[in-house]
C-alpha cells in the first residue's frame, strides 16, 4: 500500500511576534508570533531543511523523484528541485519536478507522488515550502510565517497510507499574485471563505467521507488548510467535527505558511498519530485537494530528526520589526561602504556543485586526513592526486574560534565567522547562523545548514553554513 | 648552498611621505614625493637608476605608472603584489637584482591609494568565483586569534582585551612622536578598551587605519656604498614565506601563532647568523595590522617564548625604551596601512633609526633591526622578515 514512509519539517530559528508589528505602526494588540526566514533562507533552503529532518536514520537517503512544491519559488525560469537534488546528495539520475502557483502546490505533488509509486516508482521525496510575504501593516503580513515540511511516499516500512483523494477544481479570483506582484492580493475576504474555501473544502471532504463511507466521528485529526484557523475550525464544526479533532493552533505560532501549511499541520499531527488513526487533510487553492491517510503501526518507531515540536521550542524571538522588514526586502537601506557584490559565475557554479551543494571535500587515501575544499595535494602526508570525495555536511563539529564581525555588510549585523572542526577530521572556516550572541564559546557543537548566500546579478547562491546544535 | 644576500647590498637613500588622508594628493603625486626624498637623500638624479621595483596591490596594474611619474627613460619597471607584503616584496626584488650584478643602482617604490575607492577598509582581492566563500572582514580574519590565544593560555576575556589595548596604547604613544604618522595622539587605555566592536574582541583602535601613503628606497652594491654616503644600510637578510593555507584545512592549527612568521623568521635569521634574536636585535618594525597579530608575531618571531607575549607586552619589554622596542614607529596603528607602502615604511624607520635621525624616538646605538610585513589571513599569509643593519660583518 503506498504511504508516507517518511516525514519531517522546518521551522525558521527566528519568530517575529506580532505585537512587535503592531507597536511598530503605534497600534494595540497581536498576540502570537510567525515564523521569519532568516535572511540567508528561503523557499528553496527550507525545503532541503525539512528533507533532512525527515532522514530519520543515518542509513541510505535517496528518492527517485523529487518534487517541490511552493508558491515562491526563487527562480520563475529554472529548476528548484534540482538544487534541492544536489542539496540532498541525491542520485543523478532520478526525475525532479517543482509545482508552483498554487496554495494546492503541496497536495497536488502528494498526489502526484503516489501516483508515481504505484506506477512503479519506489521512493517519492516532496516538499513543501513557502515564505510568502504580505504589504507592510497589512492583515496579511502578521497573517503569514514561513516554513517546509517533507514527506517521503513510497511502499516499504509505511508510517501512513494514503487510502484515497478527492478533488474539485475550481477558477475563483480570491487570492492572487500576478507574476509583477511582490505582495499578495485578495478580493473581500467574506467573498473567499464563503463562495470558495467553504464551499469547495466541504465538497471534497465530504465526496472522500461519502465515497469511503465514513462518519467524521470515524475521523481521528482533520486539517482543513486555508485562510485563518477561525474559519477552520467553524468549517470543521460545519462538517461534523468537534474541536479535538481540527489540528490548529498553529497561526499563533509560526504564522501561516502557505503551500507548507497543511504538510506542517499533517507532520505535527504524524508526531502525536497512533496506529489506525484516520487523518483528513485537505488544502485550499482554486479548488480542493482532500487526502485520507490512515496510521499503522510502524508509526510507534518512527521519529525525524528533530521534528515540528522541537524546532517550535528552538527559536530568537526577538526579532525587531525593522530587521523584519530588511530581510524581506521591504526596506530599502543605505548600501554599506563595501564593493557591490559581483553577479557569481555560472561555469565555476557548476564545477563547484559537488563542493557548494551536496557538501563534499576531499580525503587522502593514503593518510586517511580529509579535507575542505577539496584539496589536490595532502596537507598531512604530501600525497599528490591521491584524494577521494569525503562528505562534510552530515558531520558535527565544534568552534575552535570565532569572530563576530560589524564590519562585513549583513542584513543581519554582526555576521558571526568561525573556524569548525569536523567529529573525523577536517576543517571549515565559515558563517554560523541562529545563534544567540552571548552564547558563543570555544568547543560549542555546531551543525552544517543548507542556506541561500545572496543573489546577484538574479543569480541566486547556495552553500553550507553552520548553527549551533538546535 | 645558496649565497647569502648578507651585506651584499645596501640602502643609500630612502623617501617617505606622511601618511594619512590624501585627498588632495593622487598616487603619482606620492610616488614622486617619496622618490624624490630618497633620490636626493642619495645624491642621484632618476636618470642614474637601472631599474625600478614597484610595489602595490591596488592602485595600479603595471610599472608604468612609476616609470611615467619619474621619467624613468627606458629602464625596466616591474610591479611585484604579494599582498600587504607588496612593498616588502619590491625591495626584496630590487635587493636581489643588485646582487646578482645586473644592476648598479636601483629604485624600490611602494604606494596605496585607499582613500579614493570610497569603501571603509579594503577590498577582498581573492578571486571567488563561485561567490560562496565567507565574507569575511580583515579585522575579523586576524581577531580569530585572540579567543584562541587567550583560551590556550587562559587569559579571561577581559585580561586579554588588557593586552590587546596594551599594544594599542604602546604603538599610538610612539606614533604620537612622529611627524610623518596618519595619528599623531597618544590615546589613553581606558578609552581603547571601551570603543565600539569592529570584530570582536577588537575596538577601533585594535585596527589600523586606512591611509594613503608611499615609501621608496634606493639599492646600490655595498662596495659602491661610500659612493653615495657614509652612513649606508646593509641588508642582511630577506625572506618571504608564503603560506600553504593548511591553517584553514587542518586541525593541527590552533590559532595561537601565525606559521609563516615563524618560518620566515627561522631562514632569516640563519641568513643574518642570528642565534638569540631578543639579545641581537635592536629594535624591529612589524605588521601590527590588528593587535592580535602583533601579540603572536612576538611568539613567532622569538621575541618572548610561548604563551609569554602577553606577559612581556604588559611589562613593557616591547615598549620604546624596553629591551627590544617594537614598532618604534608608531606602527600601521599609527601609519594606517597603504599596502604597498607599509614594507618600505618600516624600512625607513630602520634606516633613520641607523642614522639617528628619529629624533625623539630614537633608540640608543642600534645595530642591527628587524622589519617583518605579513599579507593575507592568519591561515594563508605571505611573511616577510629582513634583517638590516648598521654596519658590515
Amino acid at each position: 500500500m503506498v504511504g508516507i514512509t517518511g516525514y519531517g519539517a522546518y521551522i525558521p530559528f527566528s519568530r517575529l511576534k506580532k505585537k512587535v508589528i503592531a507597536e511598530a505602526y503605534g497600534e494595540k494588540g497581536g498576540s502570537g508570533e510567525k515564523a521569519v526566514a532568516n535572511h540567508d533562507e528561503d523557499s528553496l533552503s527550507m525545503a532541503v531543511e525539512a528533507a533532512i529532518d525527515a532522514k530519520a536514520d543515518a542509513g541510505n537517503f535517496n528518492a527517485d523523484v523529487v518534487f517541490f512544491a511552493s508558491t515562491t519559488p526563487p527562480y520563475k525560469e529554472k529548476q528548484s528541485s534540482a538544487i534541492i537534488r544536489s542539496a540532498l546528495d541525491f542520485k543523478r539520475n532520478i526525475r525532479s519536478t517543482d509545482v508552483t502557483d498554487s496554495l494546492r502546490a503541496a497536495s497536488g505533488a502528494l498526489l502526484s507522488a503516489a501516483d508515481a509509486v504505484k506506477s512503479g516508482e519506489k521512493s517519492v521525496l516532496v516538499t513543501a515550502s513557502d515564505t510568502r510575504v504580505g504589504g507592510a501593516q497589512g492583515g496579511f503580513e502578521s497573517l503569514l510565517g514561513d516554513g517546509a515540511a517533507a514527506f517521503l511516499i513510497g511502499t516499504e516500512n509505511v508510517l501512513a497510507t494514503i487510502e484515497d483523494s478527492k478533488s474539485i477544481t475550481v477558477d475563483i479570483t480570491d487570492q492572487w499574485r500576478s507574476s509583477a506582484d511582490d505582495f499578495l492580493k485578495s478580493w473581500e475576504e467574506r467573498f473567499g471563505v464563503e463562495s470558495g474555501y467553504n464551499q469547495l473544502v466541504s465538497d471534497a471532504v465530504h465526496d472522500l467521507l461519502t465515497s469511503n463511507d465514513l462518519q467524521t466521528t470515524d475521523i481521528s485529526k482533520v486539517i482543513l488548510a486555508g485562510p485563518k484557523e477561525r474559519y477552520q475550525k467553524k468549517l470543521a464544526a460545519t462538517l461534523g467535527f468537534s474541536d479535538d479533532q481540527v489540528v490548529s493552533g498553529h497561526e499563533n505560532r509560526i504564522g501561516h505558511c502557505s503551500t507548507a501549511q497543511a504538510p506542517m499541520l499533517l507532520v505535527d499531527c504524524l508526531e502525536e498519530a497512533h496506529p489506525g488513526d484516520l487523518i483528513v487533510m485537505a488544502t485550499y487553492g482554486s479548488g480542493s485537494d482532500a487526502m485520507l491517510f490512515k496510521v499503522t503501526e510502524n508509526i510507534r518507531s518512527y521519529a525525524p530528526r528533530m521534528g515540528f515540536a522541537k524546532q517550535l521550542q528552538s527559536k530568537r524571538d526577538n526579532l525587531p520589526y525593522t530587521t523584519y522588514l530588511k530581510w524581506k526586502n521591504m526596506l530599502p537601506t543605505e548600501a554599506g561602504r563595501r564593493p557591490e557584490i559581483p553577479q557569481p559565475s555560472a561555469p565555476a557554479m557548476y564545477r563547484h556543485q559537488e563542493q557548494n551543494l551536496e557538501g563534499y571535500g576531499s580525503v587522502c587515501t593514503s593518510c586517511e586526513t580529509p579535507f575542505f575544499p577539496k584539496q589536490h595535494v595532502c596537507a598531512e602526508c604530501g600525497a599528490i592526486q591521491q584524494m577521494e570525495p569525503y562528505k562534510f555536511t552530515d558531520k558535527k563539529g565544534k568552534v575552535v574560534t570565532y569572530t563576530s564581525d560589524y564590519l562585513a555588510v549583513s542584513p543581519d549585523p554582526p555576521s558571526t565567522f568561525n573556524v569548525i572542526d569536523f567529529e573525523g577530521g577536517g576543517r571549515m572556516i565559515c558563517e554560523m547562523v541562529d545563534y544567540h550572541l552571548d552564547q558563543l564559546a570555544v568547543g560549542m557543537e555546531v551543525e552544517m545548514t543548507f542556506r541561500h548566500l545572496y543573489e546577484a546579478g538574479s543569480i541566486h547562491n547556495y552553500t553550507w553554513k553552520v548553527r549551533p546544535k538546535r | 648552498m645558496a649565497k647569502s644576500i648578507a651585506d651584499q647590498v645596501a640602502v643609500v637613500g630612502m623617501g617617505c611621505t606622511q601618511f594619512g588622508e590624501k585627498w588632495d594628493k593622487g598616487p603619482e603625486d606620492m610616488i614622486l614625493d617619496a622618490s624624490v626624498e630618497a633620490f636626493t637623500d642619495a645624491g642621484i638624479e632618476s636618470e642614474d637608476l637601472d631599474a625600478a621595483w614597484f610595489g602595490t596591490l591596488l592602485t595600479s596594474g603595471s610599472g608604468l605608472m612609476v616609470s611615467k611619474t619619474l621619467k624613468t627613460g627606458f629602464i625596466p619597471v616591474t610591479r611585484v603584489e604579494n599582498k600587504c607584503a607588496s612593498g616588502s616584496e619590491a625591495f626584496r626584488n630590487a635587493c636581489y637584482a643588485v646582487a646578482s650584478g645586473a644592476y648598479d643602482v636601483v629604485l624600490a617604490v611602494g604606494v596605496e591609494k585607499l582613500k579614493d575607492s570610497g569603501f571603509s577598509g579594503l577590498p577582498n582581492t581573492d578571486p571567488d568565483p563561485d561567490g560562496t566563500r565567507p565574507n569575511i572582514s580583515a579585522p575579523a580574519a586576524f581577531s580569530f586569534l585572540a579567543p584562541a590565544y587567550f583560551e590556550k593560555y587562559g587569559l579571561t576575556p577581559e585580561q586579554g582585551k588588557e593586552v590587546l589595548s596594551r599594544i594599542a596604547w604602546k604603538n599610538h604613544k610612539n606614533g604620537a612622536l612622529n611627524p610623518k604618522a596618519q595619528y599623531q595622539k597618544e590615546v589613553p587605555m581606558d578609552k581603547i578598551m571601551n570603543v565600539p566592536m569592529v570584530a570582536d574582541p577588537l575596538g577601533v583602535f585594535d585596527c589600523s587605519g586606512v591611509s594613503d601613503g608611499a615609501a621608496a628606497a634606493v639599492i646600490v652594491r655595498t662596495e659602491d656604498a661610500h659612493k653615495y654616503r657614509h652612513d649606508p644600510m646593509y641588508v642582511k637578510a630577506l625572506t618571504i614565506a608564503a603560506g600553504t593555507g593548511v591553517g584553514a584545512i587542518h586541525q593541527d592549527f590552533d590559532f595561537t601563532s601565525i606559521k609563516e612568521n615563524n618560518a620566515a623568521a627561522t631562514t632569516a635569521y640563519k641568513q643574518a647568523g642570528i642565534k638569540n634574536p631578543q639579545k641581537e636585535i635592536s629594535m624591529a618594525e612589524v605588521h601590527d595590522c590588528f593587535t592580535p597579530t602583533e601579540l603572536v608575531i612576538y611568539e613567532d618571531l622569538g621575541f618572548s617564548e610561548r604563551g609569554e607575549g602577553w606577559k612581556d607586552a604588559l611589562n613593557g619589554k616591547f615598549d620604546l625604551d624596553g629591551d627590544l622596542p617594537v614598532n618604534p614607529d608608531g606602527g600601521l596603528k599609527s601609519f594606517g596601512h597603504p599596502i604597498g607602502a607599509s614594507g618600505l615604511r618600516m624600512l625607513y624607520e630602520m634606516y633613520k633609526q641607523f642614522q639617528g635621525k628619529a629624533e625623539k624616538r630614537q633608540i640608543e646605538h642600534p645595530k642591527l633591526g628587524l622589519t617583518h610585513n605579513l599579507g593575507g589571513r592568519p591561515w594563508e599569509c605571505v611573511s616577510f622578515l629582513s634583517i638590516v643593519g648598521k654596519e658590515l660583518g
